[in-house]
């Protein structure tokens, strides 16, 4: 007689154990997610800025998602600096007019890409941006040039509208 | 040991057969068997229990004035510091704690290295002990975020943006630990409660801890085997009970000079300052024990390497046992780990220095060569020193490397007579 024949006791086993571990997974769940961002952090999640105050070659940091963001009006220079890089040059190749839906206008996140401090403006080996934490270096596109960071500086999601007012996110 | 164990008391003995617990306790803490010639590097264990008890209770007091929320939290800590009677002392007794802390848990595991206590029969010990270690790190962590000064909030978004490295996921996980898209609110007080649980799992830890050392007992300075209740061993009470106090009172002057003369030479000036989301200091350090690693972390040019690499310092500890070939315990008879233990001591704390260091130039090919020495002495030298090494004759008790040359002979005509 075989002792590994399944009976129908061994199903039970089964079939309760599996129940059993679905209603656990399934109730673990809440408590898992009650830390992902809440409702309230949520509606905050777009702002919108008045450009007119701002003359070349001047920068604002304005708060979305309680995050800083960089919107720099760039000068002439500092657009042709950018858009004369040999995109092989560059650790993760992005070019300007990818990051710029208005040449003029740089808007992106201020968080260093590396572990999240804030990078100083018009500083650094590329006259971009410079983070004094671990030493990044970003050119005037926010794109990485030398140091730890891995990646560009993030463009956020935004959109003009009109000649005068962004709305990010 | 305890079997024999009978209270005095009527009430004692009534409560006694209905649950042993003076039983327990009097077997761990009074004829508990210990090697005669513990040295007062075996202090720290008990010195250690004092600091997280210290903790707890400094911890406790705290929790009951202070407020976990952004916009309130930095005020509340001035409001302990000003307002609150005694407030002042109660958190420079924490905060200077939390340092203590770390100095006596980092002497008490540079013992273990020296003597080789982290060996058969100990390994669990010492496992155990590294866990512990971890969640040291991770409740002085939490721990520090909470004044909401600058250095809490810009060491807090350090640290919770290493989760990042992680592929595909990163943002996703580092999201949700913030509970938001950056530091604020959610993770303070997230924060908050898991500091105020972390120390309670330690305090489980540090009972298994005993408890697990209780077994084989203590190593000692020869690191030979002895035999409890042999003449190599004495009852902890009185003697090591009195050493201990004895340590902790020495140990409690140096507490109270930081305490009352230099309450924050240990901090960073920068956490008086609240938190700005939309400026990062200049500079920014963590407290001085995390600083071996943070040089480990800061010498890769990666992100996600420099993360590995220094999560791996720490997991490294808990293969200690096995990647240590040597059968002989104590660097005493050991005259190439011997060292080697202090090559590597001084390596550590030549990280922590650069650690404090901007992360250029000449600090950064130091740093990553030291970085590269602290997992070589794992990986190479320790595997490889258990098969080269000729190591030196072991006594056969804890008495024998103290006899004179004339004791040592009348001992062996005595016990050849016997024979």
């Amino acid at each position: 007689m075989s002792e590994k024949q399944v009976t129908r006791r061994n199903f039970l086993y089964v079939t309760t154990g599996a129940f059993a571990a679905a209603g656990a997974a399934s109730l673990a769940w809440p408590f898992v997610d009650q830390m992902n961002p809440d409702a309230s952090v949520k509606a905050l999640a777009s702002t919108e800025i008045d450009l007119r105050p701002i003359i070349p070659g001047q920068s604002i940091t304005v708060m979305w998602r309680g995050k800083p963001v960089f919107i720099r009006r760039r000068t002439q220079a500092e657009i042709d600096e950018a858009k004369k890089v040999n995109l092989a040059d560059l650790p993760h190749p992005e070019a300007d007019s990818d990051r710029a839906q208005n040449p003029e206008w740089l808007v992106m996140v201020g968080i260093c890409t590396h572990l999240g401090c804030v990078p100083l403006g018009q500083k650094g080996d590329y006259n971009g941006w410079f983070c004094p934490c671990h030493g990044s270096h970003y050119d005037t596109s926010g794109r990485i040039r030398k140091g730890p960071a891995p990646t560009n500086l993030e463009i956020p999601d935004y959109v003009f509208l009109n000649e005068t007012t962004i709305k990010i996110g | 040991m305890s079997e024999n164990y009978a209270p005095k008391s009527a009430v004692g003995r009534w409560f006694n057969d209905r649950l042993p617990l003076l039983n327990l306790i009097y077997g761990h803490l009074l004829p508990y068997p210990t090697p005669k010639n513990l040295n007062y590097w075996w202090t720290f264990g008990g010195i250690l229990t004092f600091c997280l008890v210290t903790q707890i209770i400094t911890g406790l007091v705290l929790a009951m004035h202070y407020v976990a929320d952004a916009d309130l939290a930095f005020a509340s800590v001035e409001h302990i510091m000003r307002d609150v009677n005694y407030g002042w002392l109660l958190r420079y007794i924490h905060a200077n704690g939390a340092s203590l802390f770390f100095m006596a848990v980092y002497i008490h595991m540079a013992r273990s290295l020296f003597y080789g206590s982290y060996k058969e029969p100990r390994e669990l010990i010492w496992i155990i002990g590294v866990f512990i270690f971890l969640l040291m790190i991770a409740t002085a962590f939490m721990g520090y975020v909470l004044p909401w000064g600058q250095m809490s909030f810009w060491g807090a978004t350090v640290i919770t943006n290493l989760f990042s490295a992680i592929p595909l996921v990163g943002e996703s996980v580092t999201n949700w630990l913030w509970g938001g898209y950056a530091v604020g609110s959610p993770l303070l007080t997230r924060f908050f409660t898991l500091h105020y649980l972390m120390p309670f799992l330690i305090f489980a830890l540090v009972i298994l801890h005993v408890w697990a050392l209780h077994v084989p007992g203590n190593n000692n300075p020869e690191g030979i085997n002895v035999v409890q209740g042999s003449q190599d061993t004495v009852p902890f009470h009185p003697h090591y009970v009195v050493k201990d106090m004895f340590a902790l009172v020495v140990f409690l002057v140096v507490f109270a000079g930081f305490v009352f003369f230099v309450p924050n030479l240990l901090g960073h000036t920068d956490n008086y300052i609240e938190a700005n989301p939309l400026q990062t200091p200049e500079h920014i350090v963590p407290e001085w024990y995390f600083l071996p690693f943070y040089a480990i972390l800061r010498s890769v040019p990666d992100k996600l390497g420099g993360v590995i690499l220094m999560v791996s310092a720490i997991a490294i500890l808990a293969f200690l046992p096995w990647l240590d070939t040597s059968k002989v315990r104590s660097a005493k008879y050991r005259p190439l780990y011997r060292q080697f233990v202090w090559l590597f001591f001084a390596n550590v704390i030549l990280l922590g220095y650069l650690g404090a260091q901007t992360a250029d130039g000449l600090f950064l090919i130091i740093g990553r060569i030291a970085t590269a020495y602290y997992f070589a002495h794992f990986i190479i030298v320790l595997p490889l020193l258990g098969y080269i090494e000729k190591t030196k004759p072991l006594p056969k008790s804890l008495s024998e490397p103290v006899l004179s040359p004339e004791e040592r002979q009348m001992k062996a005509a005595a016990s050849g007579a016997s024979a």
